[in-house]
């Protein structure tokens, strides 16, 4: 039986579509009104909000709590202080990605973490006699990102935290009288905030946002419109760009860091001065330089693209809903060196993005290759240059 | 809002120049930001305290903006976005929600971006035109695709006989010939029959419900001195049509900051290449030797020297008014005298203290966007009716856009703006004893627009916080554009493409060396394309080179 999220008796009635997926067991919309590209203008002109609450969300508790976590995860929080958050990968033993996530350091003995896929069993095998206890707390609580343009100024007449918060920051606070956690986090590379609340309050905070939201023009946001969001914000996503590696066939659905493009978190691994789970095995990955791909932004070029549909007798096609599959990338003497993971229309750049994984010495911005695309049933060649991500970035994201 | 109102300029800061741009509407920004980015000294003269021309936003009360002229984008060109780097200085067009079409009975057409839903729309009330809406379109975006190339390149010089023409002219026109020769027998029919004919035959032949035919005939007059069902307003229609938003034809878009947001978008974009704006300096006339252009006059008396002088103005301004008419070929002056301007097109602007509520829509009002009213073509066609004699609608057909439903910078929390085309207002008032003056008729007017606004939207006049009206008197004395024609010159076949601004006289450049024209009266201008700017950087560069 589909579950719903403790957002949902609201959040439906404001969805003229009634169009949803399944994410980890709940309902997600996939749009809430006619076009998805009114809701992503509406986070990056004014705010939107997303139900985020399916995510798996783990308590780790204890003296050794931050201790315990910093051997499992693949970034550095040793420097992590109560009242911040990052955002992190998870490896297995081989040194491939299993997920991603956010952990919260909420005092010194007290962590959250959440998670796309479930995690307690693999968490807590990992504990080897620790003082720390670990708990599935998924249930007990719903999240609401608040994100865009105008998300600081929706919020802080509610909690006003938010208005000294720095990027991936964090606070305790009350909105409408409920204890709520904010933090300034979120996946569409926009200025934006997350609220954490127990379930039972929910529908209190959401209210209470959708009613200073209302003068700024705020709108629910599904699926669709966070595609085109974390997209352009250069954004990994878990089962898109990659698979976790445990559940993965074979090596070639699974990558490493480096090669999700994620190798800013493996600060300490080359000289060993750092371990956590399947650090050994990205450490001899980097010395060795045996990484298989690069993961790279792509622009297409536009004059190709129309050229491209117009030679074959269509109008060019400007879709911001991403493809449902890859697209190979190649040479001028048609070498495949790569793959597409997501491609989409950014209505902001006004051309089509994507994010590859190419051969690692063709990563370079710059450099020009060749995606395959389909039109008239059959296989057609337009250029592309690689780029580094985000694609967009305004300076709202990360300023004080 | 300070950031797309704000005054834009960095001033000038000689008086010799490369290149010296007269106007700084979009296009005028548009070309000195590509002369700049090639490596010209650029200055642009603004005769106003703000650039845009046509395309600004105005606060006019505190929190709420007006764009006082223009109101949206659909034809600006993706090549300038990109070229010019605008995303880097805030480019953001947003979509616009829908069009709200009231029909006339209470009822109401509200189309959006889901194609079946606006199908489903229809088939509410003509079961028939449900499927003839999707044909319509398609048979529409043919005709589209077979001129869309078109207007992305400048028009071939084809004047001048077959022998000894330059290669490169042999080559465009070669390439025309190649593309028409390409397009299926109905496509070039229908699109003989749109550049030609009547918007009504065109939509007769496919709808029978009216309020339909009435919404989509409302492009077929926009702008223009003509009804629906004259011959010529399947030109205006098919100019409408193909406006678009990221490849949806006929979807506009709006530029966050309104269209004041865009051109100062542009204003920045040309200062980051080097390009000096200087607001405040009305260009009195081009200064010439030899039949070359070498600077301009500011009314001021100051004189400032470039080898290159663009006029952003429409044809009349750059021919007859900032250079002597005796230094130009006959053929021309007496082509420029003769170009239709006659603007019917009037704004009236309104600052609301709330949402217009439409009885038709129980509960929330999922409108908002454009707003049409004009139910039926025969409206449409009664509210040209009194321009023909010199005078104004009764009842006007209005072409409204509530903005502050998808930018909140338009409107403080919980009021809003509703920009409206109101036609026909002509230029020139004729009464029963002569010429009358707009003044004594301008409320007047604008309670017309009003209380058709309240004949739908009951209750409007009191949301009502400030009205701006904007006769085509009061566009031709703020922008310059002749007879307030939004479009720079009629859209008429014989004013369109080749014969854009003057038959021979297409191509940017002029008769007198060094002077060029790029204003929306050069093709294909108008509305807020941007090509015309290019296309003239392109061939000022062109002869540049050429010079060596």
């Amino acid at each position: 039986m589909i579950r719903t999220t403790p957002f949902h008796e609201r959040l439906t009635e404001l969805n003229d579509q009634q169009l949803y997926t399944h994410w980890s067991g709940y309902l997600s919309a996939l749009r809430f009104s006619h076009a998805p590209k009114h809701e992503y203008f509406a986070v990056r002109n004014a705010v939107g909000i997303f139900d985020t609450s399916p995510l798996f969300k783990y308590r780790i508790t204890g003296p050794e709590a931050l201790d315990f976590l910093s051997g499992v995860v693949v970034r550095d929080l040793s420097v992590l202080r109560p009242g911040r958050a990052a955002y992190t990968l998870w490896c297995d033993d081989r040194g491939f990605v299993m997920e991603d996530g956010v952990v919260f350091m909420q005092s010194d003995n007290e962590l959250l973490m959440t998670a796309a896929r479930p995690l307690l069993s693999w968490l807590t095998s990992h504990e080897h006699g620790r003082r720390v206890v670990v708990e599935d707390v998924t249930d007990d609580y719903a999240m609401l990102a608040v994100q865009g343009l105008r998300s600081r100024d929706v919020l802080a007449g509610l909690v006003p935290e938010v208005t000294e918060l720095p990027y991936f920051g964090q606070a305790e606070g009350k909105l409408a009288s409920v204890p709520v956690t904010v933090s300034r986090t979120g996946f569409t590379g926009d200025l934006g905030f997350e609220l954490m609340v127990a379930a039972a309050d929910a529908l209190t905070v959401l209210d209470a946002v959708l009613e200073a939201g209302a003068p700024h023009l705020m709108r629910p946001f599904g699926e669709e419109a966070l595609m085109t969001l974390r997209i352009e914000a250069g954004l990994p996503l878990t089962g898109v760009e990659w698979h976790d590696s445990r559940t993965a066939w074979t090596d070639h659905d699974r990558v490493t860091p480096k090669e999700l493009g994620q190798g800013w978190m493996l600060k300490g691994v080359r000289d060993g001065s750092r371990r956590f789970i399947g650090s050994e095995a990205i450490r001899r990955e980097l010395v060795d330089g045996t990484s298989r791909w690069a993961t790279t932004g792509i622009v297409v070029d536009w004059q190709a693209w129309n050229r491209l549909h117009r030679d074959n007798g269509e109008l060019p096609t400007f879709d911001e809903q991403a493809l449902g599959w890859e697209q190979w990338l190649r040479t001028e003497d048609d070498t495949q060196v790569g793959y597409v993971t997501s491609f989409c229309y950014s209505p902001v750049l006004q051309r089509h993005i994507g994010i590859a994984r190419v051969r690692p010495e063709l990563a370079t911005a710059g450099t020009t290759l060749h995606m395959e695309t389909t039109l008239h049933h059959s296989t057609h060649m337009v250029a592309v240059e690689t780029t580094s991500m985000p694609f967009f970035n305004p300076a709202r994201k990360t300023a004080k | 809002m300070s950031e797309t109102t704000a005054t834009s300029t960095n001033g000038r800061t000689g008086t010799s120049y490369d290149a010296i741009v007269v106007g700084g509407g979009h296009n005028g920004l548009t070309n000195a930001a590509y002369l700049s980015k090639a490596g010209l000294r650029v200055l642009v003269l603004e005769q106003r305290h703000l650039v845009g021309g046509a395309a600004i936003t105005e606060e006019l009360r505190p929190g709420f903006n007006f764009t006082t002229f223009s109101y949206a984008l659909s034809l600006l060109r993706p090549e300038i976005v990109h070229e010019l780097n605008l995303v880097q200085h805030g480019f953001m067009p947003l979509m616009m929600p829908g069009d709200f079409h009231p029909t006339g009975d209470g009822d109401y057409l509200l189309f959006g971006d889901d194609d079946d839903q606006n199908v489903e729309m229809i088939r509410r009330h003509s079961p028939r035109d449900a499927d003839a809406y999707g044909r319509y379109n398609h048979d529409l975006d043919k005709v589209i695709e077979t001129i869309q190339p078109l207007f992305d390149n400048p028009p071939p010089n084809i004047f001048g006989g077959n022998t000894g023409r330059d290669p490169d002219d042999q080559a465009d026109i070669a390439w025309l010939l190649k593309h028409l020769g390409s397009v299926d027998r109905k496509t070039m029919h229908d699109t003989v029959r749109m550049l030609t004919g009547s918007a009504a035959d065109l939509l007769d032949d496919y709808f029978e419900y009216e309020p339909l035919k009435g919404y989509l005939a409302s492009s077929s007059s926009i702008g223009n001195r003509i009804g629906p069902m004259a011959g010529g307003s399947g030109l205006v229609l098919l100019y409408h049509k193909m406006g678009e938003h990221d490849g949806h034809l006929g979807s506009w878009s709006f530029h966050k900051g309104g269209n004041g947001g865009f051109t100062q978008v542009l204003a920045r974009a040309a200062q980051s290449f080097g390009a000096e704006i200087e607001l405040n300096a009305h260009v009195d006339h081009v200064l010439t030797r030899d039949g070359k252009a070498i600077g301009v006059v500011l009314a001021d008396g100051t004189e400032l020297t470039a080898p290159i002088v663009v006029s952003a103005l429409d044809a009349r301004r750059t021919f007859l008014d900032l250079v002597d008419p005796r230094e130009l070929p006959d053929d021309l002056v007496d082509n420029v005298r003769r170009t239709r301007y006659r603007g019917t097109s009037s704004k009236v602007n309104f600052a609301l203290d709330g949402m217009p509520e439409f009885p038709g829509l129980k509960g929330a009002a999922p409108f908002g966007g454009f707003l049409n009213i004009g139910p039926t073509m025969e409206y449409l066609e009664r509210a040209y009716d009194a321009a023909k004699y010199g005078w104004y609608s009764d009842r006007p057909f209005i072409d409204g856009a509530l903005q502050s439903v998808i930018d909140p910078d338009m409107a403080p929390p919980g009021k809003h703006v509703l920009s409206c085309f109101v036609q026909h207002a002509p230029y020139q008032l004729k009464g029963p004893h002569g010429p009358v003056d707009w003044e004594t008729e301008r409320e007047n007017w604008a309670d017309k627009a009003q209380a058709v606004l309240e004949e739908h939207f009951p209750g409007f006049g009191k949301l009502v916080l400030q009205r701006e009206v904007v006769l085509p008197t009061d566009i031709e004395a703020k922008t310059g554009l002749t007879e307030g024609n939004i479009f720079a010159g009629e859209f008429l076949a014989p004013q369109m493409y080749f014969f854009r601004p003057a038959p021979g006289y297409s191509q940017y450049a002029t008769p007198i060396d060094g002077y060029y024209q790029c204003g929306s009266g050069t093709h294909p201008g108008g509305c807020v394309i941007g090509s015309p700017g290019r296309f003239a950087s392109q061939r000022i560069l062109r002869d540049q080179e050429q010079r060596g």
